[in-house]
């Protein structure tokens, strides 16, 4: 077995090293740049750009062992680098080095050090050119773990192209204490774990035997038994290429791949709904009071003659909740309209400073034969403005707004794929000034100067423009 | 113009003597010079001090006689020297001149009357008008001896006049110009960078800003807001109450709620004309309730009385929202069970009498928690959650009935500031009579509390009259002034 002697000196910058020999191998051109590229990877990656762990490999067949693994000033090294003819001093090398564009951004891992590390064969030739038939592979670290991987990794891929497949040849580090040991270390770590681990963590039910099934197909072998408390377990034997399982959740891991994600009965955990129309609600209400307006509360319960004659309605029995036992005649009707609470506000501020600009989001209910109970409740939005003068265009203005913030775009009479505004003929506002609002094709609302006869009902001395609409029919 | 008179005279003269003097010499005029004096002297550019003068002018009178002579003067040339009588002499004479120039003149011992005959004759050949001469005199700003003056003044032909003028100097702020107070801070201040050499007049600081104009939300709902937010951090789910018309079915039968009780007598529901009777109800359920009313079952020996269908069918407006949650309970029940937990914040009517703490229509606020196995104490734990979120962790419990939870508890807190025991809730456990009939496993139990929205919200913001925060009868001012509702933030 080749030896590689470790000398004291290295502890200061690389104590550890591990070796192994590929033998009778045969690369192409794609295998070799596959090992190369592999080298780099690793390097790259868990060697973290080298400063953990160096790989070097070496053509054996140009070598005579024992090796040793020294560390000596920089002026006494001297050799011929790879695709160089000149002899170099290792500190003249550095030198050289910064100004090669690939090599000099390592440069850095060991400038500074007294020593550098450096590999010698029996006849004192430094080792560093590329390998062709018999490889010796070396991995100089600071830790350990790492290195032993990186060999594991470089070793089990590339076995496969030597002449005995998938053979390995040991090599002996000997360290300054006098302590060996053998490379590379290719045991199989066993691991204990409970089924139920495996089932409950993923959420399947599955036979010990399904696991390691499962398990067989992810390429970690596994046996089931009972542990002493009498559940069932597996052990894995988890090999050498696998260093990433540390934790019976890596063997989860592997059982839940090869389960298939998609396939895993899903559990949802509890979350709440809203409802759509009081959600909407609230961000409308929120936006009109945004544009300045004041929100009121107002009485679902009326007279009759607010609802309808006070405000030039006429009633056809079809539409209002009738009480059959009010106390007063304030009780006697559902409201089928908003407009009878703001008129009543309005006339109850009188002396508030105007201009009074108030609105309401609420229910009216309605008779409506598809109902269980024959009737049902409408949510709508009304605002008013009083002053000296009408508002007749705030009031448009803030219908064009409302309608901004849905998000719908004002369109051509007859377009339904926004709102359009027509002139309209209510009794309860002025002729002449008043609209109906389409919306998608519906006629959900309507808006106007309040008529004057209306506002002498309710004791309004000042110009009015009121607007309601059913804000259901946005959801 | 004055100003800079003043201001620049100031600079190179130590004073201004008198202020009339210095009016007349700039060619200014005197009244605008005494205003300028008083603003500079406030704002302390100059020190001015009163300057006092008593001059004589002359009345309107004595501007006449100043102008064409006395009327004595006038009555003696009117006297020939023969003698004149007195009808003739009038004739002569304006009634006033005549009146006032015998006075004087006989006075004067210029002329003599002869009662008898009725003549005037002269006393003296030669007189001289010493009135005319003095009132010239005064005129022309010379100042007669104090005889004179006093005859004159007697004669209300002279009046004194006080004349009032400064003497300035130099105040404790002077500068050759005055400065103008910055009141505000302007683009062009930005654009012509002259901020350094602002001064800006002082603020009244104990004054209140330009009131804001904008927008408000209602007092009430917003602390419904925070109640909505409130149970949905504790995971409650929002029930849908937009229906205000029920059937007594869902708001008192289901409930197990019998026929026959108070509650659903016309003085405390209100019952509709229009629509009256519901369209439809769940039949096969519908049996159930009536038998478990009539029968009972479940556990239970029921009520024993005659449930009648029709009575069931009448419609209402809702008393309560628990009417809602018996329905999403049925609902619930229809399914493979899921535990949930449900809130409402919502519109009911009591046909009662309105006074200061009593409406017909108030929001009811209504909790319910539906699992397995659930007891008196998770609801006792719940309420202790929720009611701390109010700030209210001091609670206690007592028995109370209600026709559909059994256990039931009145809620109270400690009210620090009223010092005693104050209810702020209800709650109890839904009967089995009434879980049962809907579906529900025999293991689930719902455990639910109540209470107004209105009343917290009297307490919070100290109102004593319902009607002043609810309602068409508020004060918009009120809603305006209406501060951030904090309940549930702590």
């Amino acid at each position: 077995m080749l030896r590689m002697h470790v000398r004291a000196e290295t502890s200061q910058i690389r104590p550890y090293i591990v070796c192994a020999v590929l033998r009778g191998i045969t690369f192409d051109e794609a295998s070799y740049n596959s090992f190369i590229d592999l080298q780099d990877k690793l390097h790259q990656n868990i060697c973290r750009r080298r400063t953990l762990v160096a790989v070097g490999t070496h053509d054996l067949d140009t070598l005579e062992g024992p090796f040793t693994y020294e560390a000596l000033p920089p002026p006494s090294i001297n050799f011929v680098p790879l695709k160089q003819v000149k002899n170099f001093r290792a500190d003249e090398l550095m030198e050289f080095y910064k100004s090669d564009l690939k090599l000099k951004k390592f440069l850095h891992i060991i400038e500074n050090s007294p020593v550098f590390p450096v590999l010698y064969d029996s006849r004192r030739t430094v080792l560093s050119l590329p390998p062709t038939k018999n490889v010796f592979i070396e991995c100089t670290a600071t830790d350990l773990r790492k290195a032993n991987i990186v060999l594991n990794t470089l070793v089990t891929a590339f076995s496969t192209y030597c002449e005995r497949k998938f053979e390995v040849e040991p090599v002996e580090v000997i360290y300054a204490d006098g302590k060996s040991y053998i490379c590379p270390d290719l045991s199989i770590y066993r691991m204990d774990v409970p089924v139920s681990y495996i089932t409950d963590s993923i959420g399947v039910s599955l036979e010990a035997e399904e696991v390691t099934s499962l398990l067989q197909r992810m390429q970690l072998s596994a046996e089931e038994s009972v542990s002493p408390d009498g559940k069932s377990k597996i052990t894995v034997s988890i090999p050498p290429t696998r260093s990433d399982v540390l934790h019976p959740c890596d063997v989860m891991e592997d059982v839940a791949i090869a389960y298939g994600y998609n396939n895993i009965p899903k559990r949802k955990p509890a979350s709440l709904k809203p409802l759509p129309l009081n959600q909407l609600s609230d961000l409308i209400r929120l936006e009109i009071a945004t544009n300045g307006f004041t929100e009121v509360l107002t009485w679902i319960l009326c007279s009759y003659k607010e609802n309808f004659d006070m405000l030039n309605r006429k009633d056809d029995k079809s539409t209002a909740v009738i009480i059959g036992n009010p106390r007063s005649a304030d009780f006697e009707v559902v409201r089928t309209s908003l407009m009878p609470g703001i008129l009543k506000t309005v006339g109850q501020n009188k002396d508030h400073p105007k201009p009074i600009k108030i609105f309401e989001v609420g229910d009216v209910t309605l008779l409506d034969d598809s109902k269980d109970v024959g009737a049902t409740n409408r949510r709508q939005l009304a605002a008013l403005y009083c002053g000296t003068n009408s508002g007749f265009e705030l009031i448009h203005g803030l219908v064009d707004r409302i309608m901004e913030v849905i998000g719908t775009p004002f369109v051509t009479v007859g377009d339904d794929s926004g709102y359009y505004i027509q002139l309209s003929d209510e009794p309860e506002f002025l002729p002449g000034r008043q609209a109906s609002i389409i919306y998608k094709g519906k006629h959900f609302g309507n808006f106007g100067i309040v008529h004057p006869e209306v506002l002498n009902n309710f004791d309004i001395p000042d110009p009015c423009s009121f607007v309601e609409l059913n804000i259901e029919s946005f959801l | 113009m004055e100003e800079e008179a003043i201001l620049s005279h100031l600079q190179d003269h130590e004073e201004i003597a008198d202020s009339g003097q210095f009016a007349a010499e700039k060619g200014l005029d005197h009244d605008k010079v005494v205003n300028v004096i008083k603003s500079l002297h406030g704002y302390g550019y100059i020190v001015a001090q009163d300057i006092k003068r008593e001059t004589l002018v002359l009345t309107e009178e004595g501007e006449t006689y100043a102008a064409v002579g006395s009327p004595e003067i006038h009555l003696f040339m009117a006297i020939p020297p023969e003698g004149i009588s007195r009808e003739a002499l009038e004739q002569r004479l304006d009634t006033s001149v005549f009146k006032i120039g015998c006075a004087q003149a006989s006075k004067l011992k210029w002329v003599e009357y002869d009662k008898k005959k009725k003549i005037f004759s002269r006393q003296v050949q030669h007189v001289e008008d010493r009135v005319k001469d003095v009132l010239i005199q005064i005129k022309d700003g010379q100042a007669p001896g104090p005889e004179d003056v006093r005859a004159l003044k007697t004669r209300k032909l002279i009046a004194p006049q006080i004349w009032k003028g400064y003497s300035v100097k130099k105040g404790p702020n002077y500068a050759p110009k005055r400065k103008t107070f910055a009141t505000d801070f302007t683009r062009e201040n930005m654009q012509r960078g002259d901020w350094k050499d602002l001064e800006f007049k002082g603020y009244n600081f104990s004054a209140k800003g330009q009131p804001l104009e904008g927008g408000h939300l209602h007092p009430l709902l917003k602390v419904r807001q925070q109640f909505k937010m409130i149970f949905q951090q504790m995971g409650f789910e929002e029930m849908p109450t937009n229906n205000f018309v029920e059937s007594s079915f869902w708001n008192f039968d289901a409930l197990f709620q019998p026929q026959q009780h108070p509650a659903r007598d016309s003085h405390d529901t209100f019952f509709l004309r229009v629509p009256a009777t519901t369209k439809e109800l769940p039949e096969d359920y519908v049996e159930r309730v009536k038998k478990v009313h009539e029968l009972g079952g479940y556990g239970s020996r029921g009520y024993a009385y005659d449930w009648k269908r029709e009575e069931a069918n009448k419609n209402l407006l809702r008393t309560h929202t628990t009417a809602v949650s018996s329905r999403m309970l049925y609902l619930l029940a229809q399914k493979p069970f899921q535990p949930k937990k449900y809130f409402s914040i919502d519109r009911v009517f009591r046909n009662e009498a309105v006074d200061k703490t009593h409406l017909a229509e108030f929001h009811q606020i209504e909790g319910l928690v539906c699992d397995r196995g659930l007891t008196l104490g998770d609801l006792i734990g719940v309420l202790h959650d929720f009611f701390s979120r109010l700030g209210m962790s001091n609670l206690r419990f007592k028995p109370a009935y209600n026709p559909y939870t059994e256990p039931s508890m009145e809620i109270f807190s400690y009210h620090e500031g009223f010092k005693k025991w104050v209810e702020i809730g209800n709650s109890g456990i839904f009967r089995p009579e009434m879980l049962l009939p809907m579906g529900l496993p025999e293991d689930v139990s719902v455990i639910a509390w109540g209470l107004s929205l209105e009343r917290p919200t009297m307490i919070l913001y100290g109102v004593d009259n319902i009607r002043d925060l609810f309602g068409h009868k508020v004060d918009l001012g009120l809603i305006k002034r209406n501060p951030i509702c904090r309940l549930g933030i702590y």
